[in-house]
């Protein structure tokens, strides 16, 4: 089956038939980090993936610096202060 | 594995509530936890005017879509932050959303650029004034989402972050005893003083795998690309570790969080105390009249310095 991966996108080839959770552990993939997508569907983690099958693994982690949500000073800015 | 609740085939499994969903039900357990939300933290009242930050990432586009289809009075802003293609096309996702989805409820989006404002794009603007772009990029989304909400005259501003963000941001506050940012860490934040707008974050009990699935089946068409800038921020790896722990243990993030809140509320009403020692410490700015604790506030001081270095 064709795998679609993020970060950095690339597309590999992984041999079926096996269940969408084994497929993230062979990738060392966290499950609650990520969604796997056969076709346009989201599945399940004990969804059975065969040869042929076109899966993303989509990452669901976003976000760097959350917008807090008041404008406290940070640590510099109370420097500057 | 089927639907713990129609016994259809399920599309998503929630290890943490031990059960699993179809569409239908998933999209029915999203909104309700939103519904829940709202309700138990006192966020807005169904005519109340909200002012969405969206980003063009699945929280803040979600979240958008919820409110919308709760029935809510909800418009949004976009802040463009100059960040070349990724940029542009956020934008794209966030313009496509608010005509297919935002357009048919008579809900409005707002637009603010930071280049039209500072002459210069995130990046570049850091490096202007020797800070690193993350503060920078908050400083700027804090000022113009308030900044909005109040001129427009919104009753509240709404945000997309989520269970994993709140414990995130917990666990780095936590290891580095910030205590000093623990109260504002509630789902609810009054308008505590003239020129802040209340702020709420109504995703608090949706996990971020859990808007992602509600994302794509809904087909919400949202930028999956991580910001450029964001490369090695600590906030994510202190997620990568808590949905390691999660893997193994699921509720740790909810038991995490929501316990941390459930103290907080014994202790000491959030709400309260915030707004005393924020009424002690905050005052307009001289420059742009929005509260701060110096005289002049961070993005004011920003954009001069900013102006000086170009000229």
């Amino acid at each position: 089956m064709q795998v679609q991966l993020s970060h950095p996108a690339r597309t590999i080839e992984v041999k079926g038939p096996k269940k969408a959770k084994e497929l993230l552990r062979e990738l060392n993939l966290v499950v609650e980090a990520h969604l796997v997508i056969k076709g346009d569907d989201l599945v399940t983690e004990d969804e059975m993936l065969y040869d042929g099958d076109q899966i993303e693994i989509r990452p669901v982690i976003s976000g760097g610096s959350p917008l807090t949500p008041y404008p406290l000073p940070t640590k510099d800015e109370l420097h500057q202060m | 594995m089927n639907c713990t609740k129609c016994k259809t085939k399920a599309v998503i499994d929630l290890p943490r509530h031990n059960a699993a969903f179809c569409k239908g039900c998933f999209n029915g357990f999203v909104h309700d936890q939103v519904a829940r939300a709202i309700k138990s933290e006192k966020m807005f009242r169904r005519d109340d005017r909200i002012l969405v930050a969206v980003s063009g990432g699945k929280d803040s586009l979600a979240l958008w879509d919820i409110l919308l289809k709760l029935g809510y009075k909800a418009d949004a802003l976009y802040v463009n932050l100059g960040i070349g293609t990724y940029s542009e096309e956020s934008h794209a996702k966030v313009t496509k959303f608010a005509q297919a989805v935002a357009g048919s409820h008579q809900a409005t989006l707002h637009l603010h650029r930071v280049e039209q404002e500072a002459g210069a794009g995130i990046k570049e603007l850091a490096q202007l004034i020797h800070r690193p772009t993350c503060s920078t990029c908050g400083t700027i989304k804090r000022y113009q989402f308030n900044r909005v909400a109040i001129e427009e005259h919104y009753d509240v501003m709404a945000t997309g972050h989520n269970l994993d963000d709140e414990a995130a941001r917990l666990l780095g506050n936590v290891l580095h005893w910030q205590e000093e940012y623990l109260d504002k860490q509630s789902p609810s934040l009054p308008a505590s003083v003239e020129g802040f707008a209340k702020k709420v974050k109504p995703l608090y009990r949706l996990s971020e795998r859990e808007l992602a699935a509600y994302a794509v089946l809904n087909r919400i068409d949202y930028i999956v690309e991580e910001c450029p800038m964001a490369k090695g921020a600590k906030m994510l790896q202190y997620k990568e570790v808590l949905n390691r722990l999660e893997t193994e243990s699921p509720g740790t993030k909810q038991a995490f969080y929501w316990g941390f809140l459930e103290k907080q509320s014994k202790l000491q009403p959030a709400a309260t105390t915030m707004t005393e020692k924020d009424r002690t410490v905050l005052h307009p700015c001289v420059s742009c009249g929005q509260p701060t604790t110096a005289e002049v506030c961070s993005y004011c001081k920003m954009m001069a310095r900013a102006s000086m270095a170009k000229s």
